[in-house]
Parts: C-alpha cells; sequence; structure tokens
C-alpha cells in the first residue's frame, strides 16, 4: 500500500486523554488491570516498606514491645492498612507469576490472558481473606 | 530491522532478567515463611524471636531483603522513567528512591544481627 493510501484508510482517531476519558471512557480489559494493579501494589509495598520494618524492629526488641505491636495491629485502622498491604502482596505476587509465564511465551493468546487474570484476581483475593482470617 | 546505534548503555536486558530472578527468590521465600508460620504453634514472642534468631532464616532473609532492594529498584524505576519527564526531577528521585534502598537494607541487617 502506498502512503496515500494507507492515509486514506487510516481512521482519524480522536484523542482526549483527560481525566474524565481516563476514568469513564476508556474500558481497560482485565487484563490491563491485573497489570496496573501489580505496578500500583508494587509501589505501594515499596513505600509501606519502611512501616514494615518497624514493626518487625519493635516486635523483636522485647516481650513488652512485641505484646504492644499485637495490641497495635489489632487497632481496626492499622488492621485496615495491613489487609490492604497483605492484598497488595499477593496481588504482586500471583500476577507477577503470570508474568513470568508470559515472558516464558505461555498463555498470551486471548483466551488463556483473560483466564489466567480472572485466576489471578480471584486467588489474591482468597489469599487476602485466608490470611486475614488466620492473622486475627 | 531494528537499527540501534550503539552508545556504550545498556538496553535493560540484565535489569530485566535480575527482576525476574530476584522475584523468583522473593516467592521461593515467601512460600516457606508462610508454611513455617502457619504449621507452628501460636505466635509468642518466644517462638518469634526464636526464629529469627536462627542462622538459616537471619540469611534468607537477608537473601529476600537484597533481592526485594534490586527487585524495587528496577521496578520503581521503570515507574519513574514512565510518568516522570524532567530529567533533573527524574534523577533527584531516583537517587531518593537509592538512599531509600540502601537504608531499607542496612535497616534489616540491624534488625537481624541485633
Amino acid at each position: 500500500m502506498s502512503e496515500a493510501a494507507v492515509k486514506a484508510v487510516r481512521k482519524p482517531r480522536p484523542k482526549y486523554l483527560n481525566l474524565q476519558a481516563l476514568i469513564f471512557e476508556i474500558r481497560l480489559p482485565l487484563p490491563g488491570w491485573i497489570s496496573i494493579l501489580h505496578r500500583i501494589s508494587g509501589a505501594l509495598l515499596f513505600v509501606a516498606l519502611v512501616w514494615l520494618l518497624w514493626m518487625l524492629d519493635v516486635s523483636l526488641s522485647s516481650e513488652a514491645a512485641f505484646n504492644k505491636i499485637k495490641h497495635y495491629a489489632g487497632l481496626w485502622p492499622v488492621k485496615l492498612s495491613l489487609l490492604v498491604l497483605v492484598w497488595a502482596y499477593c496481588h504482586h505476587f500471583c500476577a507477577g507469576i503470570r508474568f513470568l509465564f508470559l515472558d516464558l511465551d505461555k498463555g498470551g493468546d486471548l483466551e488463556t490472558a483473560r483466564l489466567t487474570s480472572w485466576i489471578v484476581l480471584a486467588t489474591s483475593l482468597a489469599l487476602t481473606a485466608f490470611l486475614g482470617w488466620r492473622i486475627w | 530491522m531494528t537499527q540501534r546505534i550503539i552508545t556504550g548503555a545498556h538496553y535493560g536486558l540484565r535489569d530485566w532478567l535480575a527482576q525476574k530472578i530476584t522475584a523468583v527468590i522473593m516467592a521461593v521465600y515467601s512460600v516457606i515463611a508462610l508454611i513455617v508460620l502457619l504449621s507452628g504453634v501460636p505466635l509468642s514472642f518466644v517462638v518469634w524471636k526464636d526464629l529469627f534468631s536462627q542462622g538459616w532464616m537471619r540469611v534468607a532473609t537477608l537473601l529476600f531483603m537484597v533481592s526485594l532492594a534490586w527487585h524495587a529498584w528496577v521496578g520503581v524505576r521503570d515507574i519513574l522513567m514512565d510518568y516522570v519527564k524532567l530529567a533533573g526531577l527524574r534523577l533527584a528521585l531516583e537517587v531518593l528512591v537509592l538512599l531509600t534502598i540502601a537504608a531499607y537494607v542496612g535497616w534489616t541487617i540491624q534488625i537481624l544481627w541485633r
């Protein structure tokens, strides 16, 4: 095809990447959601690591401090934040394994990619529920 | 055919591969840690302290943390390269991230070998 023909065939593509369009108009497919959540959960975990290390540090320092952290982890805002981090870890873990398989060229076709996206989403939520139940 | 201009920079294969390998190391540690924590007795200070005073656990946790440092560096740098277009600001943030990572690793060693 000549350059002119390509131009004639090519549809005009409106680009309106404002916030409204990003939130309401662009429908990210499920594997896309897995990907962006992988990024968000990773960034969240990196930032939250200072808090987690602090809790590990305090909890290992003495018995009294250990019990303090145990009590602290039971407060509902702390519990909720920890649960979000547990989910972030589980999602990052499951999605990461999916990406490792994609890198090995396994599961790249549309049907499988969609199926494994659902599996990642469901498994990480189930794992979060299970761990939440075991921890508290 | 892709024409690459050789500039002396590397093309990210090493970082990509390092991120995969460190991911596997952390995944293995996570599974082992989960099994140890869930199969043991109810968590008390003595159990917790004992776990982290064993040599294998200290070394494994340090390995985990070093893997995390490398993995997070590649990941956070990817995020910065995608969203922060001003080179000066990006460099400043990258330095901040590197310092944070170094502090995380240093602190972990301090916690483990106190």
